[in-house]
């Protein structure tokens, strides 16, 4: 009882056009944001490593090397931020978290395709 | 009306601003209460509105509880909690809305029964920091109380000392949080932050004083 009136709450955050994509996908995530007044678009690139929590607060993180060093940003999956999300590579991966990939550089961190 | 009203603590989630931000919130469930007593001045030396919610079985109902609930002419309820000082419109018998009371943005006070954490050391239930360091000699005071007061005078520890013992199950009030929706059709009102109280917990809305 008390969990369905979570989940009523919930439902109401939802957002329905997010694209499917799962832990070791390549994505570049469309994000809003907001200087002052004005309000631009960045791009964020990189591998999908993790998602975590579960409903309205689910999030993911978006692992990417730039300039040598790894980055990794969390995004909630329904924020209402997210301009976009688009899936460039989906990936073979074996686990659900690709944490592994922290301790990996160049080719040892690459992922295979996956085919349909 | 009253100035506040008693609600039912679901859970905790979050929901997001048009802004983008994300809130935390505490979902609380308020059922219409219904006026189970006007107490006045004249007649019990303070003014207040007693509110009840929840339906009680009959059977559970002492024939004493029976009286106050026939006296109102309502049918038994769960819990009971008083609210003052009372809008001078109200009698016996009326119900008391959600969407009446809080519309949103509005600050409210939250009173509720904390959750017990049984016996609790100082650091836990004072917050004291402990005594020194991990390393240079030391053992087992990490998380000791320190001295507690001198010795041969006063010879004895001062009533009042902090120390360890049970710690939670206390009423306490959150104050200023802020309504960041009403949902009158669901019952239902997400409220900023945390409340005091375990899931399904009693909790108590109050306008902000």
């Amino acid at each position: 009882m008390a969990t369905d009136l979570i989940n009523l709450v919930e439902a109401t955050q939802y957002r329905d056009d997010i694209p499917e994509f799962e832990s070791g996908d390549t994505v570049n995530v469309h994000v809003r944001v907001i200087e002052g007044e004005k309000q631009r678009i960045q791009q964020y690139q990189g591998v999908v490593i993790a998602f975590k929590g579960s409903g309205s607060r689910r999030t993911f993180t978006v692992r990417k090397v730039s300039n040598g060093v790894g980055v990794e940003r969390i995004f909630p999956v329904h924020s209402p931020r997210l301009a976009k999300i688009e899936v460039i590579r989906r990936g073979q991966v074996r686990r659900a978290k690709l944490y592994y990939l922290r301790d990996r550089k160049g080719k040892a961190a690459r992922i295979q395709e996956r085919r349909r | 009306m009253s100035i506040g009203i008693i609600g039912k603590k679901i859970g905790m989630t979050s929901v997001f601003t048009e802004d983008g931000r994300q809130l935390s919130c505490t979902v609380v469930e308020v059922r219409p209460n219904v006026v189970t007593q006007v107490k006045t001045d004249e007649t019990d030396g303070y003014s207040s509105v007693q509110l009840g919610a929840g339906e009680r079985k009959v059977k559970h109902t002492t024939k004493a509880m029976k009286g106050h609930f026939e006296a109102a002419g309502v049918s038994p309820k769960i819990v009971l909690r008083e609210f003052s000082p009372p809008n001078p419109d109200v009698s016996a018998g009326d119900e008391v809305k959600l969407s009446d009371l809080f519309k949103e943005g509005e600050l409210i006070d939250v009173s509720g029964t904390s959750k017990g954490k049984g016996f609790q050391g100082v650091v836990k239930r004072h917050g004291f920091a402990g005594v020194n360091d991990a390393t240079h000699g030391q053992h087992n005071r990490q998380r000791a109380p320190g001295s507690i007061g001198a010795s041969s005078w006063p010879s004895r520890v001062f009533k009042g000392m902090r120390m360890g013992g049970r710690t939670g199950g206390d009423r306490v009030t959150v104050k200023n949080l802020t309504v960041i929706q009403v949902l009158p059709d669901q019952n239902l009102i997400l409220i900023g932050g945390a409340v005091p109280g375990p899931k399904n917990g009693t909790v108590e809305l109050r306008k902000k004083k």
